[in-house]
């Protein structure tokens, strides 16, 4: 194969979503091993791994984000069955829940508010403009629903969408170490905690430590997304940030 | 993709599961989409398809065995489906750069006091319910109710 033909071939795969679906993939299996080599490390995050992989792979072969997605969108695309499928381990946990909605909802309402209060806070003390100020807002929200506030609000979706996944990885890999500091041992309360400040991948991360964890994760995810949706647009104008 | 003649291959009760769990999911999906679209509901059709799951689950008394060995498979790799939105990442160099220190900070710093304010509260919450049950109990005004600990 001479180098026309390679160039051929290359302009051909890198065109088809076949090459960064399988790419995605790939990442996604390395970024495993890694993390099962780091003896489930929180610092080892996978979906941080996999990220840094895939980025350094587009801007080494210079392939715009748009093209990635092509292929990564069948990916993206079973976020949505896989929310709904949080209902199963829900329903595996339902006599415990039955006795705790009550404190539940409370801590989910006050943990929203903190979210978007003390995200829209900090990023005013420390100088960010207005647009960044709105799309931190929603944040520990899932990402569909982030990304709707965001759009409502003023703030931009797209890089919510990026700020939404980073506060995932952070709050996976800090929310166990939180919760020691603290003293809380509980099950159910870790995996709330972590569920309505990181979302998805918080209850990813919680679903590697056990299952249990994982449901009341979800739990707090989706209450978490009800919430944001309900109240970061009515805080934002209490506070009267306009874009 | 798998033949036909492959099904053969197959133990029978794993043979048409996979293609029926995958169905449910999508159908319960898209059943809170449209909800969300007719009555204007604040939350993502997904959100909407779950609390409906659930309903379905509680109303029926108990799930389908291979339902759960679906959604636990899908769940435990709930951080592949985050890959794609992460790359994005890659769309906002710009402004990451401008405005680093206020964006690092306020997601590291806000992501962990939502954390701990979010853990402490509900176990604040819950150890307030447990004393008004076991007050409650020893009045005597409830006769059934299960006491925390």
């Amino acid at each position: 194969m001479n180098d026309s033909e390679l160039f051929e071939l290359w302009v051909y795969l890198s065109e088809s979503p076949l090459l960064h679906l399988t790419l995605t993939l790939l990442a996604y299996q390395v970024a495993r091993s890694l993390h099962r080599l780091s003896g489930g490390h929180p610092l080892a995050n996978p979906v941080a791994i996999a990220v840094g992989l895939l980025i350094a792979f587009l801007l080494f072969s210079d392939t715009d984000y748009a093209t990635y997605f092509e292929g990564a969108q069948f990916v993206h695309f079973l976020l949505g069955p896989a929310t709904v499928a949080l209902a199963i381990p829900l329903y595996g946990q339902l006599s415990k829940l039955r006795a705790i909605w009550l404190p539940v909802m409370g801590a989910v309402t006050v943990g929203v508010c903190t979210a978007a209060l003390s995200a829209i806070a900090i990023a005013k003390l420390l100088g960010g403009s207005v647009i960044s100020q709105l799309s931190l807002a929603p944040k520990s929200a899932t990402a569909p629903v982030a990304m709707g506030v965001s759009d409502a609000i003023g703030g931009l979706p797209s890089l919510t969408a990026v700020l939404v996944v980073t506060t995932g990885i952070i709050g996976a890999v800090t929310g166990g170490w939180i919760c020691d500091r603290l003293g809380i041992r509980d099950t159910s309360v870790r995996g709330i905690a972590i569920g309505v400040a990181s979302h998805g991948i918080g209850t990813a991360r919680a679903f590697q430590i056990s299952p249990e964890m994982g449901a009341f994760a979800g739990l707090g995810m989706a209450l978490s997304a009800g919430m944001t949706a309900l109240l970061v647009p009515l805080l934002v104008k209490l506070l009267g940030i306009v874009a | 993709m798998m033949a036909p003649s492959d099904q053969s291959l197959i133990p029978e009760p794993w043979r048409y599961e996979v293609i029926n769990t995958l169905l449910l999911l999508l159908v319960f999906e898209l059943m809170g989409e449209v909800l969300v679209r007719v009555t204007g509901l604040p939350l993502p059709g997904p959100v909407v398809g779950m609390f409906a799951l659930l309903g379905t689950l509680v109303l029926r008394g108990r799930s389908w065995p291979e339902l759960d060995a679906a959604a636990t498979t899908l769940l435990s790799h709930l951080s592949l489906l985050f890959i794609p939105a992460g790359v994005g990442v890659i769309l906002h160099f710009q402004r990451l750069g401008a405005e680093w220190l206020p964006l690092v900070t306020a997601l590291v710093l806000g992501t962990m006091v939502t954390l701990a304010i979010t853990a402490w509260s509900l176990s604040r919450l819950l150890q307030l319910q447990a004393r008004s049950q076991r007050s409650k109990l020893r009045a005597g005004l409830v006769v059934t109710g299960e006491v925390q600990s």
